[in-house]
């Protein structure tokens, strides 16, 4: 903080004059125009895909999809109706659910934990320990599939016997890298103040995690959760490779690729499977899109 | 802090998860069978119908796994000790690798009654799914290859005759060229696949051209790519392509994208955009799906791929797919003599697709005239010789693949092509 | 579904539910309270020295067993070939043979581009998204539209860019978003991902219209959590916008520019999805990572293993980067 503050400093001894109102007016129009024009360019791609959901077949080859929003007309549920029609669909939604959210609170809990104390803790090998964390970003997922799946077959942890722990298990243990990663950054940022100032009241460790940390860093531990949910409920090889694809445990991913023939029949219903299988992470998203404010931490030493 | 709610909250949740780990998925009484291919949609339905009967009779469960990546998924599976009991693959070269490496549990000692066997089915068909001497593959359906469709409106509108022989068809293809239109519709474009139905072209001159001892050795890797035999079939090929692949509709940019399923619209357009299109029989599918009303027999129909060398007529390429057992267990044994009867091969073949490599196949089973026709091909053919590119090592195919794309966007290279693929021959068939 | 039907299933799933509701949690709360009580046990001296321990040791200890002990053994895997023959570093030779024209080679061209491009263009756009945003009171609808890609799996990701690089011959109605843009221009129709000399730059923008949304949101946080009375008196003073992003708002992002650029470039080196399902590498694009699927798809182990531990072994000095930017924020503190 202290950068900042010598900023301001600097500033206030200058003085200078500032824009008037008219030019600030100007430059309000230029950002919203600027904000939503890259917007709809944005959006075009994923625009084209849902006007395509709703286009037979016989449309997909032969016309754009923007020829769709002109008349004649030639929308259908088609689709649709064939992705909703799907066996076990409502099966592999729950299951879905079923994978994707502990295998998002795990991880996110271990790694609020750990990377608290890897900011804020002193231990031994702290540094090398984090770096070797960092570097096992790296690690290609199909690398580790033979012997993590081999040892879950000696032990037992396959689907017939525990169900998804296993899967679990795995996701928490790729998804802890980044997860450490991105919330040790965090709350590193937190400034040193506040831990001094919550010493001097005694306040315990556990206290200052819970009371303090946590509460001021909900935006990043939001941006966590969206993003572990996210990969998790898109993950097709993971889930393939340590439950399968039969109907009792497959996930939606597996399910909605199994929509699709093996030499690509009925490839117009992914564009359908991909909207319903947005959904989900995009409530996720917007419901949590709430925790990202400002000035949760404004005034908080000063208090 | 409240400890003691958090205790016995503690104590609930282990009972809970102790009871829930506990109690597994119940256990079936006749024992289940895991099936493991690449079948999906369409297809997987296709499939499961297949095997209704099966449980319907023996009480037996099965239950069917399927991905596009199985090649990945049976390795890893394998490796890690979980095989399923029977795999179903395309790629019969995955299979053969398999069995040579201990994987496979071999089929013509007790497993499949040999002699009935022998009878249902042509000495190619068996010796396809033999590795060293020991049956470990047997293929339920079939497909030909080396089908030229086109629109017989078209034919007649233009005054067009049906090619008998390899001077007629390349003279068929120039007046056509003449009139102002490309002749040809091709399509290469198939995901991680993209290439195929080049070879598939380049397959079929190969044999027609040079015979099924070129054939069989060039697959085996013992004739080489650069040899003027094979080099001659892409030249031929290239003479169909057109020097820039002008023969052909869109030239190479379309070519290249155009996905293989709507190859052959261009066929139906109108003016149409093209006259012939090479592909397996499943393309009737897609050509009745992508352009609505058109019906088998007045709006397309085909002529098989004639003769490029007399001496080796009636020849044609076909390919099929295969079953192989992983797991010797007595449920996965019945399914595995279940799967090359006729009766339950028929079940699918009723839905449209497929056809069946089974000499005791009735005819009447197949959904319509043209899918009769093309089975009469395959049966008839006096020289039928197995898909090369599903036999070769899969980088060897890989490669092969590549080359078709590469081919297509600059015919020139084609020597360098061809030392390339001569350069993954060198390594891919060692084991 | 019938009700039987739909009853049996629920009961079938009472168990997996009953896990995840109460199982989870349970043992979280376990971890956490028996941790304390663990910690509470100590001896004073020992507890802020043994402490850190209890609360790294469960991720150190998933992290040992699902990604160090399979690298480890892909390491050793590396060493022998497919019938577990030492082989020493042949592998490796046999990989980065043929210089520069060699698979391998072109492959780690790709991944180059991919880590410099996809990279760059993701953080400019992310922050970009980010900053501007936070100015309109419509941000949270902007940043879902934006965030949206993220939430399409790759296959529909790759499905959409299939479709947007569609081509039809010139003089026809192109069907490719991308193509019809051009012929707005009067520009003739070109193909993409199957053209060598731009397939990489194709793929790779498709990537990055999938990624912004990901550095846009951890941006956006790392903005909220700058104070607003130190944005207000910056403005109060005069400053404008442009200067106050570059002196006040930029530097203070910059550790978590750092900790997203740092995931980017990882994931451009695994990046291996998105053009597996477009072009498999046909066309000039292979990346490492797709030659290792390849590799291991044949049972190649020993030569993917080697490809793995090339992977890996790339992001060192991304890593030495890291260790820079950290000690020079932990001596400001």
């Amino acid at each position: 903080m202290t950068i900042a503050s010598e900023q301001i400093a600097t500033r206030a001894a200058e003085r200078r004059f500032s824009p008037d109102w008219l030019g600030q007016g100007f430059s309000k129009v230029l950002l919203h125009v600027v904000v939503l024009g890259i917007t709809l360019v944005w959006i075009v791609p994923t625009l084209g895909l849902l006007v395509s959901s709703f286009r037979p077949l016989s449309a997909f080859a032969s016309s754009g999809w923007w020829t769709a929003l002109s008349p004649p007309f030639k929308f259908t549920l088609d689709n649709y109706s064939g992705v909703l029609g799907s066996s076990n669909l409502g099966g592999s939604f729950f299951n879905s659910f079923m994978i994707t959210i502990p295998a998002t609170v795990i991880p996110v809990t271990i790694a609020a934990f750990a990377a608290y104390a890897f900011s804020w803790m002193k231990f031994w090998g702290r540094d090398f320990l984090f770096l070797a964390l960092v570097g096992l970003l790296a690690v290609p997922l199909q690398a580790t599939f033979v012997p993590i799946l081999k040892l879950y077959v000696q032990v037992g942890l396959t689907p017939q016997n525990v169900g998804f722990v296993g899967l679990w298990l795995v996701h928490t243990g790729y998804g802890l890298p980044f997860a450490i990663y991105l919330l040790a950054n965090f709350f590193r940022a937190l400034p040193t103040d506040l831990f001094e100032s919550a010493e001097i009241d005694g306040a315990g460790t556990l206290t200052v995690f819970f009371r303090i940390v946590l509460p001021l860093s909900v935006p990043a531990i939001a941006s966590l959760v969206i993003f572990q949910f996210l990969w998790i409920w898109n993950d097709y090889l993971v889930a393939l490779v340590y439950v399968g694809s039969t109907p009792e445990v497959a996930p939606l991913t597996v399910t909605l690729a199994q929509l699709v023939g093996s030499l690509g029949q009925g490839y117009q219903l992914l564009t359908a499977a991909a909207f319903f299988s947005m959904i989900v992470p995009l409530i996720v998203f917007f419901s949590l899109q709430r925790y990202f404010v400002r000035g949760i931490l404004a005034g908080s030493v000063k208090g | 802090m409240r400890s003691s709610g958090f205790k016995s909250l503690l104590t609930v949740s282990v009972i809970a998860l102790l009871v829930t780990v506990a109690c597994g998925t119940g256990s079936s009484d006749k024992g289940t069978v895991h099936v493991l291919a690449v079948w999906a949609g369409s297809e997987e339905d296709s499939f499961k119908a297949v095997l209704a009967p099966f449980t319907q009779k023996t009480g037996i469960k099965v239950s069917y796994e399927s991905t596009r990546d199985v090649d990945a998924l049976l390795q890893t599976r394998i490796a890690a000790g979980n095989p399923p009991e029977i795999a179903g693959l395309p790629s019969p070269s995955t299979l053969s690798k398999l069995a040579s490496q201990g994987h496979l549990v071999q089929l013509d000692n007790g497993i499949i009654d040999m002699t009935k066997f022998s009878a249902q089915y042509s000495p190619g068909w068996i010796q396809q799914g033999t590795v060293n001497g020991k049956l470990y593959e047997v293929f339920s359906w079939a497909a030909v290859k080396g089908l030229i469709w086109y629109d017989p409106k078209n034919f007649t509108a233009k005054g067009y005759q049906v090619p008998t022989n390899w001077d007629e068809f390349i003279s068929l293809q120039n007046k056509i060229k003449g009139s102002g239109t490309t002749p040809w519709c091709v399509a290469v474009e198939s995901q991680a696949a993209s290439g195929w139905p080049g070879s598939d072209w380049v397959k079929e001159i190969v044999l027609s051209q040079s015979g099924p001892t070129v054939y069989d050795n060039w697959w085996q890797g013992k004739v080489r790519w650069t040899d003027p035999a094979i080099k001659q079939a892409w030249e031929t090929w290239g003479t169909i392509l057109g020097p820039g692949d002008s023969n052909v509709y869109g030239g190479k940019n379309y070519i290249l994208s155009t996905n293989f399923g709507n190859g052959g619209d261009g066929l139906f357009a109108n003016p149409p955009k093209c006259y012939m299109h090479n592909q397996a029989s499943f393309i009737t599918d897609n050509f009745v799906k992508n352009t609505p009303g058109i019906a088998p027999g007045t709006d397309f129909n085909f002529f098989p791929l004639p003769d490029v060398n007399p001496a080796y007529a009636g020849a044609h390429v076909g390919s099929g797919d295969a079953f192989s057992l992983l797991k010797d267990t007595p449920q996965a044994r019945q399914l595995m003599q279940y799967l090359v009867t006729p009766e339950a091969q028929a079940i699918w073949v009723k839905r449209g697709g497929k056809l069946s490599p089974n000499k005791n196949f009735d005819l009447a089973n197949y959904p319509d005239d043209i899918t009769r026709q093309v089975a009469k091909v395959m049966t008839g053919a006096k020289i039928f010789d197995f898909d090369a590119g599903d036999i070769m090592p899969t980088p060897m195919r890989d490669a092969y693949w590549s080359a078709v794309l590469a081919f297509i966007t600059d015919q020139s290279k084609l020597n360098t092509i061809l030392s390339g693929l001569d350069q993954v021959q060198s390594t891919a068939y060692k084991a | 579904m019938d009700f039987n039907s739909l009853l049996s299933t629920l009961l079938a799933d009472v168990p997996t539910l009953a896990a995840v509701i109460i199982g989870v949690p349970a043992v979280l709360a376990a971890y956490i309270v028996g941790g304390e009580f663990l910690v509470q046990r100590l001896p004073d001296k020992a507890r802020p020295s043994l402490r850190p321990w209890i609360w790294v040791g469960p991720a150190l200890i998933f992290v040992a067993f699902f990604l160090v002990y399979p690298v480890f053994g892909t390491a050793w895997r590396s060493l022998f070939d497919n019938h577990d023959n030492f082989v020493g570093a042949t592998n490796y030779g046999t990989e980065l043979a043929g210089f520069p024209s060699g698979g391998a080679w072109i492959a780690i061209r790709n991944n180059l581009y991919w880590l410099v491009l996809f990279t760059l263009l993701v953080l400019i756009f992310g922050l970009m998204f980010a900053v501007l945003t936070d100015r309109v009171p419509y941000e949270s609808q902007v940043k879902s539209l934006i965030f949206m890609p993220m939430a399409i799996s790759f296959v529909a990701l790759a499905t959409i860019w299939k479709f947007m690089y569609s081509y039809q011959p010139p003089g026809e109605p192109q069907t490719g978003t991308v193509n019809a843009f051009l012929a707005l221009f009067h520009q003739d129709p070109r193909i993409w991902i199957q053209d060598a000399n731009v397939a990489n730059f194709a793929l790779i923008a498709a990537a990055v219209w999938g990624f912004v949304g990901f550095a846009m949101v951890i941006l956006s946080a790392a903005l909220k959590g700058i104070p607003g009375d130190l944005l207000e008196a910056a403005r109060v003073d005069g400053a404008g916008e442009l200067t106050i992003f570059r002196r006040v708002i930029f530097p203070l992002m910059m550790p978590t520019i750092v900790v997203v650029g740092t995931t980017l470039v990882i994931f451009a080196l695994k990046a291996f999805d998105i053009v597996y399902v477009m072009t498999n590498g046909n066309y000039d694009t292979d990346v490492l990572a797709n030659r290792m699927y390849k590799l291991l798809n044949v049972g190649d182990t020993g030569l993917a293993s080697a490809v793995a531990i090339i992977l890996v072994a790339a992001v060192i000095p991304v890593l030495i980067f890291n260790l820079r930017q950290f000690r020079a924020v932990e001596a400001r503190r």
